[in-house]
This record gives structure tokens, sequence and C-alpha cells, in this order.
């Protein structure tokens, strides 16, 4: 799937929740049952320094494809996070850099990609397409 | 006895919906709401006479230095400084503290002893750090226990005749713990040190008397007590504050300037470079007569009263942990669910209108000692109710049971 359908299925799943609520409860879900990341990629230089919640990140190349794992200590943090690997992750380089990420507004979540928000969610997403920016150069 | 539901009506803000819910602001240690009195004081500073101040001959600069000087003796007769010039201008306590910091520079070398308490604000910790680090002077602990309180043995035991200079809290930020500092002030005097107290958190709680406390320098903001951001106050000792050279260079702050040389105004221009917050310290010294108002034996009572309710009501939900448990502790609880982070709570809490702090409260020394990421931390003021407690309880019970 592309990353826009992909975004787009994401979008219909949350359309059936009624409130802040529901929503909340399936990013909870999400973060709970999902592993991320080995634990070996759980290294200081993995981290983005957020302020309050953790987040790691780890990139690898399959196939042409960047494959990304991460984790947060926090876990409304890492269900966001579920959701932004289910979209960038198996993606070749280009569709990487070239996706936006309107579609979290549309899903009610805005308010945790501010960039003052101290969950280091705004610098996770540079540091996807940063590492994309990286694998093209290579692919070049 | 107060009536928070009137007292309420006198801050705008507290009627505003968060997230389709009524706002509960149990934020208050790190900014307290502004009631209309001290607004109506701003807008009225910007609509009638504000002007710059001590150089002006018309009326206006007249009447806006008098309501400034008028803000000090109120600040001073509040704080029972001795005389209005130890009260000097700030633009808040992180700035009184690095003022003071700077000025004892010049002051200290090899050998001598800085000793900071391990319950200390990070502005309390890192100007101190650098001030060591610049002059050679070394940097010691007073530790905690398990209650968060101060070991007070173990400052017996690094106080010397080495210690210039003592740094405490009156009240710690992120526990609520309410310090000792009349035993440290004697102490540290009787080795001739110095004690400056970092008053942030004790201001809007109680009434500190400096001269019957002896301590040499008190600093504060206007912002944790009813009034305005960026201003907020150092009192200084007049012999100390003598004693320090001038923090920065500017207008206001020279009595005589050639290219050869300066001489420094007065107190307390000498610290009070450039233009000042003008409104803001006018505003303060509303926000203090507002305060004084309410009166300090009433709110400390009315806040006691509330922390014993939510203490009890929170120690109900179990898997909830306290930090900071000591007997001596303003209307502040720090606390955890069990395996669950922070900020999911905090995030949980502020969907349902409930304003908390998360995080390590800039106090990363103290999180570091009850290894843990950060805490939520509820604080309540004199204009919280018990029904915006039930609030809080009920929504830490849904954040534990949506999180678990």
């Amino acid at each position: 799937m592309t990353i826009e359908e992909i975004q787009n299925e994401i979008i219909d799943e949350f359309s059936m929740f009624d409130d802040w609520e529901e929503r909340y409860q399936y990013m909870i879900d999400l973060g709970k049952t999902l592993p991320l990341i080995e634990d070996q990629y759980k290294t200081e230089e993995n981290i983005i320094k957020g302020c309050q919640s953790k987040v790691w990140v780890h990139a690898d190349i399959q196939d042409n494809k960047v494959v990304f794992t991460a984790d947060s200590d926090a876990i409304i943090t890492k269900g966001i996070i579920a959701i932004l690997i289910r979209v960038f992750s198996n993606q070749s380089p280009k569709a990487i850099i070239e996706a936006d990420t309107d579609f979290i507004d549309q899903i009610g979540l805005k308010e945790h990609l501010s960039p003052t928000r101290a969950n280091g969610l705004v610098s996770m997403i540079k540091q996807l397409k940063m590492y994309a920016i990286a694998y093209q150069t290579q692919l070049q | 006895m107060l009536d928070a539901k009137t007292i309420r009506k006198d801050f705008p803000i507290l009627s505003r919906e968060v997230n389709g819910k009524p706002l509960v602001y149990l934020d208050n240690a790190a900014t307290s709401q502004t009631p209309q009195q001290v607004i109506d004081c701003i807008v009225d500073y910007y609509s009638n006479y504000n002007a710059n101040i001590h150089r002006g001959v018309h009326t206006l600069s007249q009447e806006a230095t008098d309501k400034y000087e008028t803000a000090r003796q109120t600040i001073q007769k509040h704080f029972n400084a001795q005389k209005a010039h130890e009260i000097i201008f700030t633009s808040g306590t992180t700035h009184g503290i690095n003022l003071v910091a700077n000025g004892f520079s010049s002051l200290l070398q090899k050998g001598d002893d800085v000793i900071v308490s391990a319950l200390e604000h990070h502005s309390n910790i890192v100007p101190w750090q650098m001030l060591c680090e610049h002059t050679g002077a070394s940097l010691k602990v007073i530790p905690m226990n398990e209650q968060g309180e101060l070991v007070m043995n173990e400052f017996d035991n690094i106080l010397s005749s080495k210690t210039k200079l003592v740094f405490v809290n009156h009240i710690s930020n992120a526990l609520g713990t309410i310090n000792p500092i009349e035993d440290i002030i004697q102490k540290a005097h009787k080795f001739g040190a110095a004690v400056l107290v970092d008053g942030a958190q004790a201001c809007p709680h109680i009434k500190p008397d400096v001269q019957a406390l002896d301590v040499d320098f008190y600093v504060t903001s206007a912002h944790k007590m009813c009034g305005p951001t960026g201003v907020g106050i150092l009192y200084g000792k007049e012999v100390w504050l003598n004693k320090l050279p001038p923090y920065q260079g500017g207008g206001e702050m020279i009595a005589e300037v050639t290219f050869e040389k300066t001489t420094y105004a007065d107190l307390p221009h000498k610290f009070e470079a450039g233009t000042p917050n003008i409104c803001g310290g006018i505003a303060f010294g509303a926000a203090i007569d507002y305060m004084n108002q309410l009166g300090f034996d009433n709110i400390a009572t009315y806040e006691h009263d509330l922390l014993v309710y939510a203490t009890e009501k929170l120690q109900e939900i179990e898997g909830l942990k306290i930090y900071g448990t000591s007997k001596h502790k303003t209307s502040v609880i720090s606390f955890n669910l069990e395996s669950i982070h922070p900020y999911d709570v905090g995030t949980i809490l502020d969907k349902m209108g409930i304003a908390v702090r998360t995080g390590h409260h800039c106090a990363q020394p103290i999180m570091d000692y009850f290894k843990i990421p950060g805490t939520v931390r509820a604080s309540f003021a004199f204009y919280n109710t018990i029904s915006e407690v039930d609030a809080l309880v009920e929504g830490v019970k849904k954040a534990k049971m949506m999180l678990s």
C-alpha cells in the first residue's frame, strides 16, 4: 500500500470512534500490544530526547525500503509511534521524504504533534525523514 | 474562613472550559491565576499613565514613578524589610539568584565552600555550579531522606568556616516540603556564611518576615502569587547589597558617567539597569494587596484542609504512590501510578479539563533519588475547591483504568 492509502485506512478506522476516550483507548491498546523495537537498539544514541517521554528510533534498509522500529517509555506516545510506523515503515525513501502528516489532524491527534509538546514526536518525524534522506543518497 | 466560591468570581479564567470540560486548574506551583483586581491594575497602567520612570519631568512619568515606588514599599512592608531600597525589582526568581551568584563571583576564591540543598530547582543549582567553576570554590550538597526532607545532621557535618554561602529553597517545588530555613540561617551565620533563600514556592502560601528570619537574600516571583509574569524581587540586606558589584550596566544604574569612570547609583538603582517592567512591578504590588486582603493565615488554613483531603482521597487509589511525605509541606502532591508514565496520566487528565504538571519539575536530582522519570504534580491554591479535588481523584482513577 502507498503511504496515502495507509493514511486513508487509519482515518477510516478513527472515524468509527465517537469520543476522545475511544480514540485514546485505541492508541493505548496499540501501545501495549506492539513490540516495536529490539532491545539492542534501545541505545542512548537512538534516543530522541523529548523532555518528558523518551522515544527510541532505529532504521534499516531492506529491498530498497526503509524499515523503522521505535519505542517510547510513555504508552500514549508509543501508540502514536505505532501509527507513524505503520504509515512510514516499508516505504521507499522517496515516498517517505515526500509524505505529509496531515492525517494526524484528521484523526484528532493534532495536539500531540505540536512543536511545543514535550513528547519527542515532532523530532521523531524529523528523524524518520532524515533517515529516508540518508538512504536516498545511498541509493543514488 | 475563606469562601472559595466567592473568591473564584475574582478569577475570570477559572470559568473557562478545556476540552469541553470545566477547567480544573491544579498547576498553581508553576504559575498562579490572576484576579480581576490585578488585571484591572495592568489595564489602568496602560490606559492612563504609561511612561518611563525616574527621569521624566512630565506628569505621566511622575505618576508612574510614584506608583512604582509605592509598589516597592508595599512589597517592603509585606516582607518586613527594614528599608525600601533593600527590595530590588528583578525579572523573577532566576534573575535574582543569578544577580547574587554573579556578585559573589568576585568575593569567592579557591578553598571556599558553597552549600546547596538536594531539594533544589535547577535554577538554584546551575548558577552555583557556574559560580564554583568560575571561582574554584567547591559545591557541597545537603542530602534528603525518603520523606523528601533535608538531613540536617549532614548539614552540620559539611558546614565549616570554609562555607561562604548557603542556598536553599524555602519550599521544594517538586515535593512541597517546607525546609527548616530558620535553623539553616542560624547555623550558617555562626560560621559567617551568607544565606540565600529561594522563596518562589513559599510566597503564595506564607508571609515571610525577612528580619525575623535574619536571612541575607530572599528571592521570589510575582507570577506565583497572583501577579504577572516577568517580574519578581530580590531582598538583600543593605550591607550585602552594598558589597556586591552591579550585575548589569546601563541606564538607571549610574550616578555619573564619563569615559574615564562611571560611579554607580545608590540602592536599589545600582541593580536596576535599564527600563524595568514598570507595569509588572505595580501589578505585583496589587497582587500582594489582594492576597493580604484574603489573609495569609486564612489561605494557609484553607489550603491545608485541601491538602489533607486530597492526600487521603488519592491514597485510597491502589498503586498510587505519593513522593514527599513530610509533615511540613504545602498544598503540593507529587505522585505516580504504579508502572504508568506520568506523561500518560497528565495527558488523560488534560482531556478531562484537569491541568496538572508532569515531568521532572526542573528538579532532576530529586527524581534520580527516587529512581523515577518524573511525577504527576497537583498543586492547590486558595481558589481550588473540594469538588475540584474530587474531579482530580476521579480523573486519576479513569487514567488508571485506561492505562493499566
